[in-house]
């Protein structure tokens, strides 16, 4: 057995059986009676107008994008603070320069209102 | 030996009797480890409905339900019966496909996380229940941007705008919440020197609660957004977009979209006890590790239900605000003061996490330290508040009633 990831297979196979099985039982044991006004969309009672899938404020956007930069530092970070018990002082520094550039990314984005819900 | 490990073992026995092969040993074993975790997580989702209900119907000042059973107790069974007999609505124009899968993967993804939580000790024949994985910290922060893939199906899904601004309030949310949950799961890994989660109990002399009490109320707020409770509820803000992302969902698959939430609430009190509250160990009975582990995370839980019960929700501008200008900032400090001062601690005074004897003071030091930055930006915080406050009313004054008006 490759443990763990033959494990985490095996689990997530069990977990997905989980999650449909109430859901096939459901299919089943459930009445389907569709009609017309049943399987409207459902605002509010008043009829949608138009499409769904229309573009979007871009304020969602900027967020992503900043986001972006702080999950990229994830991937530096995280076997830095692994090892952090055994780097020397020099590794420290350099880390800690490197979380204050990534900070003067995100002091921009504030000063430029970029974090601002407008 | 503790009772579960012994039981565990004789059905290997038994099993090896019949004369099977050891890998289809293997597989049976696996399958059975993860049929019982994945059913306690179920358990747990249907107790817990049950003592949400209950909990936060006293906040309320009524009783939660009563009828089904003593004190309500077979409520969650009334409720799955009920929504397994209800028709599954599919909306006109929804695209089934991801409208089908978006809950199916939603709870696969917040059950998957229970594969690394440690429930007891490992005493040499393997884990408790799930598995020992050594990037077991990573692991829980890639299942749960699962999660939110899950959400983006099924609010794209439905062909419904409600949903679809639910969606991307979801997506806003879960994203910018990702950024200091990670931040102080960094701090833990840096403390304790691995992203194994049992290790990370074992090497827990004191409570990391106590040096990291900071980056555990980060964690905790973080992870209540995370999981889209109360006060973070934007996603399904039932007053503003009636019920977000799931709005088109009904019976089962409701309950599935209910339960992905539920489990993954839980789960973030599962890793909360993990990474500050030591995890299994207990005083005394240290052979009923998974009982004492579980009281921990339903205490845990019931933090989250009294967040719920007591705070209104925010508005969006006020959660990104709370996370970008206050919670991202302030783990970013508090990653470099724990490192700076975890250092000077081990190099000064001797003193380190890992060393029994010297555990206590350091773990103290580290507590007034965290004490004194709390105090630090709380100060900012309500300053920059009381300033915001005299520019307002700045702005309002000398307006007379009249011109506020137009009347």
């Amino acid at each position: 057995m490759v443990e763990p990831f033959g494990f985490i297979g095996v689990f997530i196979a069990v977990a997905i059986v989980l999650a449909s099985v109430p859901l096939l039982l459901n299919w089943v044991l459930a009445p389907h009676k569709p009609n017309q006004i049943k399987s409207e969309t459902y605002e509010c009672g008043i009829e949608t107008q138009g499409d769904t899938w229309v573009q979007f404020k871009a304020q969602y956007y900027i967020y992503a994008l900043i986001f972006v930069i702080f999950d990229i530092e994830a991937v530096f970070l995280l076997p830095w603070a692994v090892a952090y018990n055994q780097i020397p002082l020099a590794g420290l520094i350099a880390m800690i320069v490197f979380i204050v550039l990534l900070a003067d990314g995100l002091v921009y984005a504030w000063r430029k209102g970029d974090l601002k819900w407008a | 030996m503790d009772p579960f490990t012994s039981i565990g073992l004789s059905l290997r026995d038994l099993l090896a009797a019949l004369g099977l092969a050891d890998w289809f040993i293997d597989l049976i074993m696996a399958a059975l480890r993860a049929a019982i975790l994945g059913t306690v997580a179920l358990l747990a989702f249907m107790f817990l409905t049950w003592l949400e209900r209950k909990v936060i119907g006293r906040i309320q000042d009524r009783l939660g339900p009563t009828y089904a059973g003593p004190i309500g107790i077979l409520q969650p069974i009334a409720d799955g019966i009920k929504t397994i007999t209800k028709e599954i609505i599919i909306p006109k124009g929804a695209d089934r496909a991801p409208f089908i899968v978006g809950p199916i993967l939603a709870a696969t993804a917040a059950l998957a996380v229970f594969a690394v939580i440690p429930f007891g000790p490992d005493t040499g024949h393997g884990p408790l229940v799930g598995t020992t994985l050594n990037v077991g910290l990573l692991y829980i922060l890639a299942v749960g941007a699962a999660g939110i893939v899950a959400i983006i199906m099924a609010g794209w899904g439905s062909n419904n705008k409600f949903a679809v601004l639910g969606t991307f309030r979801a997506v806003a949310q879960l994203i910018s919440y990702e950024v200091p949950q990670f931040l102080s799961i960094v701090t833990v890994a840096m403390l304790a020197g691995t992203m194994e989660l049992g290790q990370i109990v074992q090497i827990q002399h004191v409570p990391f609660i106590f040096p990291l009490f900071l980056t555990a109320q980060i964690f905790l707020l973080s992870g209540v957004a995370e999981a889209g409770r109360s006060p973070f509820d934007l996603l399904e803000a039932d007053s503003e977009i009636v019920a977000g992302f799931h709005i088109e969902y009904s019976a089962m698959m409701f309950a599935l979209v209910q339960m992905a939430e539920y489990i993954h609430a839980f789960a973030i009190s599962c890793i909360f006890v993990t990474l500050f509250l030591n995890g299994w160990a207990w005083p005394f009975l240290p052979g009923l590790a998974p009982i004492w582990f579980l009281v921990k995370s339903f205490g845990v839980f019931l933090i989250l239900i009294w967040f719920r019960g007591t705070l209104p929700r925010f508005r969006i501008d006020q959660m990104m605000a709370f996370n970008w200008q206050f919670l991202v900032p302030v783990s970013l400090v508090n990653v470099i003061l724990i490192a700076i001062l975890n250092r000077v601690l081990v190099v000064s005074a001797g003193w380190s996490a890992s060393d029994p004897n010297t555990a206590w003071p350091w773990g103290l030091a580290m507590f007034a330290a965290n004490l004194a930055l709390m105090v630090i930006v709380l100060g900012i915080m309500g300053r920059a508040g009381r300033q915001q406050r005299m520019r307002d009313e700045e702005k309002v004054r000398g307006r007379s009633f009249a011109a506020a008006t137009g009347k």
